[in-house]
């Protein structure tokens, strides 16, 4: 079976060649992955055997209807003949697609039913909460969440004008801190979202499920063999829906082992970092780190797209003005504005090195330090 | 018949404004689909254009999705969903043998609620912020709490649209149920009439639905309501719930009307019946009926229950079999006909190949295993154009060729019909089948920028769409052609044509179509 759709895939690419043809196209994916994963095998070989169901049902009735084309044509004579009933085919061609169907409902229910069974065994759960634009991450169990964005090469180059300069960078494939699971291990994800309805997909996983606000969806897999996997947002999510992928990868487990004692790690650092007090210069370095996030909207130097509602903050009122306000606008969000979300999610050295970045950078030359405990005191 | 005695046609902008004409009212509404399908199109190709290549060239990615958004709306709502109408209006008094509709004001009315309905909508694109922006499902929250101040004229539109059709299919029903000449029982209204006469039920039991999620989003935004809004108590999903409840019979309001044309192409230029007439009215009622139990096969990733899954998924995979019913029919009836293929014949073929193609794709949606890797990709976006393009829209071609001689007086241009034919053809499959590959290969839709493996099939697709938009410029220009001249057509026009309109009218049909009832054998 395998091979006969690949024949027909070939010849299909071939007939396509003739219309467009660069050096990509031989590479050009054209069938469904069979992905990685136990399920995803099943999922491609449903795909696949319906598909061929397909195939042969529209060669039998498209045959009928070219031979009809040839043979009964006026100009050859034909002379039509004069039926307009018959019972017996009736009825066969109404039982026999239904019978086709139950045989085609059975595995599909059956890989169904394994999908959806709960993983309460599952071995490591991950939390996902779908944000306009970015992924966050919480590995429940291990104390630790980040926040997965756009990698910068690929923003960079959005609006490049050729198209070299987006070669050999996953362009649009790639983010800045990518999930990591351990392999041949069950892990559990949670969905969920911040603001609107997003879909988390990899294909190569067949995992898709729409993060809903005030849901929490659940899906699981198990990934037998180290890799990295990628995968982008499904469900329409507002502008940059095309721009927040999602990257996965999968480590054997001492390193993925490794990998969640650093995470730790970094996450009591982080920690601690909310409590100490920090150097304008230093808060300015992970400012623009964390201003990414913001920069979707607010673009890379601060003049935001005015004509869509998002306003400059290069020389604005609040980024300039008094801190209180700037404060409460990034913890709160905006007021009138649901576009301008609340970031009171992030944490105080984040918020505090963001706030600083945004008084200083785009020429708004401000001179304020803010620090993690002027957050913490702009919470109350 | 003679032929002049009842027809004292008003004239000047009043025969259009004040029209109670069914002919004068399909004509206006066949005209304002034309349009539309401009403008629609026209955003298509802008979508197209941006889809090139990968990069952001032409536009933003907030303008790409008012274009998406808008260019679904204007397709279902004020292309495909408008030109039926015209259809019916023209045809359904004329193939019952009835002297017009039977509610003529009301009928005025719903047509000149859409010029109101669509500017509203249209204009939203010169208000201040954004047009709609969040797709043709409008899904909340992201059209409630984050859609932008334009929605509130959308769903303003969207209300007119609603009233207007509802006003339609009542004509429409009324027309049917006591209108008929004497001897027209129910089984022996052409086909078209009967999937006309089911289409109206469905929009009279869904419109509502969809006026009444658009008027609770209403509320949600300006009145403190939460029905969506979970951080309210409300539910995001249960706006999935109730808009597909409209939205998958509305698939159908959009596909019975062509199934309809299609069944009286077919068997004029085969020179043969109707196979299985009967059974073609029970597999578009059951057809009808199915639609309102499969909604949730278009939400199938939203984390329903494995029962509702595997329900959705059983009952989807049963909309199969009428499905199929009808095209072996209209393959036997094709079978020892004697066939002839003027250009109506050549849509109609191509509708029948195409859309079934779309229905393969919409079986293999059905499982929902499988159409978890599926949804919400490209492999979507090719299914629902071949259905909706080289379906409803293939079959309002037919339709309109096949038509034309009867209503103008005149023949068509054949050898532009068979250009205008053959270009859609091969481009529209340039433009739609690699969409199939995009999909399969993960491409999300929706997306204004890809990642560079589906640079090619995106070309491909471009280019398709370039040379399709193009050609109907060529149909525009057949259209009038006809109209002002050509060739005069016989009363009959086509020779194996049956029915009254093509039986006991002249070419052109008066502008009043039986003063006294025909007689029906
Ligand atoms: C989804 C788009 C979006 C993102 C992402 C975003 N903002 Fe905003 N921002 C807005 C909008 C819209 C407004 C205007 C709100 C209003 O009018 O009340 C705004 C306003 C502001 C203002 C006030 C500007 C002024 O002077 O009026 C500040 C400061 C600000 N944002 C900071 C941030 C920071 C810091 C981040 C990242 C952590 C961020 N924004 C991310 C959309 C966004
Ligand atoms: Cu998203």
């Amino acid at each position: 079976m395998g091979d006969g759709m690949s024949v027909l895939l070939r010849t299909v690419k071939a007939i396509s060649l003739m219309f467009v043809s660069t050096e990509l196209f031989a590479a050009a994916q054209m069938d469904l992955t069979p992905g990685v994963t136990a399920i995803s095998q099943e999922v491609y070989e449903l795909h696949t055997l319906i598909l061929w169901i397909c195939v042969i049902i529209g060669a039998g009735v498209f045959g009928m209807i070219f031979i009809s084309m040839f043979k009964h044509r006026k100009s050859k004579g034909a002379v039509a003949a004069n039926f307009h009933d018959n019972m017996t085919v009736e009825v066969l061609w109404t039982v026999i697609p239904f019978l086709i169907l139950i045989g085609m409902a059975i595995p599909a229910a059956k890989t169904l039913i394994r999908m959806e069974t709960p993983a309460d065994d599952a071995e490591v759960t991950i939390k996902i909460t779908g944000y306009q634009w970015k992924w966050n991450y919480d590995y429940m169990h291990e104390g630790f969440d980040f926040f997965s964005n756009l990698a910068k090469s690929s923003r960079d180059v959005i609006y490049a004008e050729n198209n070299k300069d987006r070669e050999g960078i996953n362009y649009l494939l790639d983010v800045d801190n990518r999930m990591v699971l351990p392999a041949g291990k069950k892990v559990r994800f949670l969905m969920t979202s911040n603001d609107v309805i997003h879909s988390w997909w990899i294909p190569a996983f067949a995992v898709k499920k729409d993060a809903i606000p005030g849901y929490i969806n659940e899906a699981w897999t198990i990934v037998p063999e180290p890799g990295v996997y990628r995968g982008q947002c499904a469900e329409l999510c507002g502008k940059d829906h095309g721009f927040m992928p999602i990257v996965v990868e999968v480590k054997s487990a001492e390193d993925y082992a490794a990998w969640v004692s650093e995470k730790k790690g970094a996450a009591m650092t982080a920690a601690a970092g909310d409590n100490k007090v920090w150097t304008k210069d230093e808060l300015m370095a992970k400012g623009e780190q964390v201003y990414a996030q913001c920069a979707s909207c607010h673009m890379a130097d601060g003049s935001g797209i005015p004509a869509a509602g998002f306003p400059a903050l290069k020389g604005s009122a609040i980024a300039t003005g008094p801190v209180a306000a700037h404060l409460d606008m990034v913890i709160n969000g905006s007021k009138v504005n649901p576009a301008m979300a609340a970031f009171g999610y992030m944490s105080d050295s984040d918020l505090a090195a963001v706030i600083t970045y945004e008084r200083n950078a785009f020429g708004n030359n401000t001179g304020d330090a803010v620090q993690p405990a002027d957050v913490k005191a702009a919470r109350q | 018949m003679s032929e002049d005695h009842h027809d004292h046609k008003p004239t000047g902008i009043g025969r259009w404004l004040f029209s109670t004409n069914h002919k004068d009212i399909g004509t206006m509404y066949l005209w304002f689909s034309f349009l539309m399908l401009f403008i629609g199109g026209g955003m298509a190709m802008i979508i197209r254009a941006e889809l090139y290549q990968p990069g952001m060239q032409l536009i933003e990615p907030d303008f790409f999705n008012q274009m998406t958004t808008l260019h679904g709306l204007i397709m279902v709502f004020g292309v495909i969903m408008p030109a039926f109408v015209g259809f019916a209006n023209w045809l359904v008094p004329m193939m019952i043998g009835a002297p017009d509709m039977a509610l003529p004001r009301m009928n005025n009315m719903s047509f000149w609620i859409l010029p109101f309905a669509f500017g509203t909508l249209i204009s939203t694109l010169f208000m201040e912020g954004s047009a709609p922006n969040f797709g043709w499902t409008f899904y909340a929250p992201l059209s409630t709490t984050y859609g932008p101040a334009s929605t509130d004229y959308f769903i303003f539109g969207v209300h007119l649209m609603g009233i207007s059709s509802i006003m339609g299919s009542i004509n429409v029903i009324v027309t049917i149920l006591n209108m008929r000449a004497p001897g027209m029982t129910l089984m022996k209204m052409p086909i078209f009439v009967w999937t006309w006469l089911i289409t109206a039920f469905l929009l009279i039991a869904v419109m509502p639905v969809l006026a009444g999620v658009v008027t609770m989003m209403l509320t949600d935004r300006n009145f403190g309501t939460s029905f969506f809004e979970a951080s309210g108590g409300g539910d995001p999903v249960m706006f999935q719930h109730v808009f597909w409840f409209f939205g998958h019979p509305e698939v159908y309001i959009m596909i019975l009307p062509s199934f309809g044309i299609i069944s009286q192409i077919i068997p004029t230029f085969s020179r043969k019946k109707l196979f299985g007439y009967s059974s073609m009215v029970y597999a578009t009622s059951s057809i009808a009926i199915l639609s309102f139990i499969v909604w949730a096969h278009h939400m199938y990733t939203v984390g329903m229950p494995l029962a509702g899954e595997l329900f959705f998924m059983l009952a989807t995979m049963l909309i199969a079999v009428p499905t199929g019913v009808k095209v072996f029919n209209w393959t036997a009836t094709m079978w020892r006909g004697s066939l002839t293929f003027e250009t109506p014949m050549m849509f109609a073929i191509a509708f029948i190949i195409l859309f079934t193609i779309g229905g393969f794709s919409g079986l293999m949606m059905s499982i929902t295993p499988v159409d978890f890797q599926y949804h919400d990709t490209y492999f979507i976006v090719a299914h629902f154009h071949y259905v909706l393009v080289t379906g409803a829209l293939f079959a309002i071609f037919a339709g309109a060729y096949y038509w034309l001689p009867k209503w103008t007086g005149n023949m068509y241009d054949e050898t532009l019909g068979k250009i205008h034919f053959w270009i859609s053809l091969v481009s529209v499959n340039v433009l739609f089948f690699p969409m199939h590959f995009l999909g399969l290969a993960g491409m999300p839709r929706r997306i204004p920028d890809y990642a560079l493996q589906f640079t090619d099939f995106n070309q491909m697709a471009s280019i398709g769409a370039f040379v399709f938009g193009g050609i109907q410029l060529l149909f525009l220009y057949i259209v009038i052609k006809c109209i002002r001249g050509g060739e005069k057509a016989t009363d009959r026009v086509w020779e194996g044509a049956e029915g009254l309109e093509f039986e006991q009218l002249p070419s052109p049909a008066p502008f009043h179509s039986f003063t006294e009832a025909p007689e029906v054998k």
